[in-house]
C-alpha cells in the first residue's frame, strides 16, 4: 500500500485552543531533565524579561502533535504507523511560549517523497495565540521504512 | 546556566566545549508522559526487538531537547532560538540498566547574521552513532 500523493498541500483543522500552565511546562522540564529556573519560576523568568515562566524550545511538539496526528493518522493518507520514525525536525520561532498563553496549531502537508522503499512525510504546523499572533511553527519530516 | 554571551564577543570558527547528557529508562518514561507521546518503542523492548531495533530507543524529541538545552545554556538565555532544526540520524539505544545511555552535544559558531542572529551548528553522539547531523540553531544575542 503507497501513500496517497493526492494529500500533498492538504490542510487539517485547527485544534481546540490548549492552555500553557506552569506546571504542564515544569513537568516537561523535568522530564528532559533542563533544570532552568526560567521553566519554573515566575521570578527568574520575570527578571529574564518574561511574562511569566516560558516553556523549552522544543515544549512546542506537544501541541503541534495534536494537529500533525490529525494528518498522519488520516487513513485516506495511507501512512503504515508501525513503520514510522523520525526524521527531521525544525521550529521558525517568533518568541517563546509562556504559561497563560491559549494557543491553537493547524497542520498542512507540506512534502511528500518517495525514495526507493522509503517515504518522506513532512507537516508544518503553525501554532498562533487565539488572538492570531504567531508563536512558532513546526515542521516535522516522519520516514515511513519500507517492507523488507 | 551560563552567563550570557553577546554578540560582539562571539567569534565564528568558535568550537563550544562538548557536554554529555544521560538517559535512562526513566527519562524515557517520564519523557513518555511529558510529551504525551506514548509509542511502544521507547519503553518495551519485546515490541522495540519485533520491528527491528536492537533495544528500546529514546524519543527523538528527547535528544533534540538536550540539544535545545545545550544551545539556551550556551545563550544563557532560554528564549534566544530564533529557529531549530535537527536530522536524526541513528537511534539513541537505552539499555535497561543502572547507567543507561550518554548523549554527547556539542556545537561550532559557524557564522553571525544581521539582526545579532548566530548560528551554531550542532552535532550529537551517543557511543559511536552519531545521532544528530546536520542540526543547527539560530539565536538572537544581546
Amino acid at each position: 500500500m503507497g501513500i496517497n500523493k493526492d494529500y500533498l498541500g492538504r490542510t487539517f483543522p485547527v485544534t481546540d485552543p490548549y492552555e500553557v500552565s506552569r506546571i504542564k511546562i515544569a513537568e516537561f522540564a523535568g522530564a528532559i531533565g533542563d533544570p532552568n529556573p526560567v521553566y519554573r519560576d515566575r521570578a527568574a523568568a520575570q527578571a529574564a524579561g518574561y511574562p511569566d515562566v516560558i516553556a523549552p524550545p522544543t515544549f512546542p511538539v506537544v501541541i503541534a502533535m495534536a494537529a500533525s496526528g490529525q494528518a498522519v493518522a488520516d487513513p485516506g493518507l495511507g501512512l503504515n504507523y508501525a513503520m514510522v520514525v523520525h526524521g527531521e525536525q525544525r521550529f521558525e520561532y517568533s518568541r517563546p511560549l509562556h504559561a497563560g498563553d491559549v494557543v491553537t496549531a493547524q497542520s498542512t502537508i507540506s512534502g511528500i517523497r518517495e525514495v526507493g522503499s522509503i517515504t518522506m512525510l513532512t507537516t508544518e504546523t503553525v501554532i498562533r495565540t487565539a488572538e492570531g499572533e504567531h508563536v512558532c511553527t513546526g515542521f516535522s519530516t516522519l520516514v515511513e521504512r519500507g517492507e523488507a | 546556566m551560563t552567563s550570557p554571551v553577546s554578540y560582539a564577543d562571539v567569534v565564528p570558527g568558535t568550537e563550544l566545549p562538548a557536554v554529555t547528557y544521560p538517559v535512562t529508562r526513566l527519562s524515557l518514561v517520564k519523557y513518555c508522559g511529558a510529551s504525551g507521546d506514548f509509542n511502544v518503542i521507547h519503553w518495551n523492548e519485546r515490541v522495540a526487538r519485533s520491528v527491528g531495533l536492537p533495544d528500546v530507543i529514546a524519543h527523538g524529541m528527547f535528544t533534540m531537547a538536550q540539544a535545545g538545552r545545550y544551545v539556551t545554556d550556551w545563550a544563557g538565555d532560554a528564549g534566544a532560538l530564533v529557529e531549530f532544526g535537527v536530522r536524526f540520524s541513528a537511534p539513541v539505544v537505552v539499555p535497561d540498566d543502572d547507567v543507561g545511555a550518554a548523549i554527547e552535544v556539542s556545537g561550532t559558531v559557524e557564522e553571525k547574521l544581521d539582526g545579532n542572529r548566530v548560528v551554531l551548528g550542532l552535532t550529537a553522539r551517543s557511543g559511536e552513532a552519531k545521532v544528530l547531523t546536520r542540526s543547527r540553531a539560530v539565536v538572537r544575542l544581546p
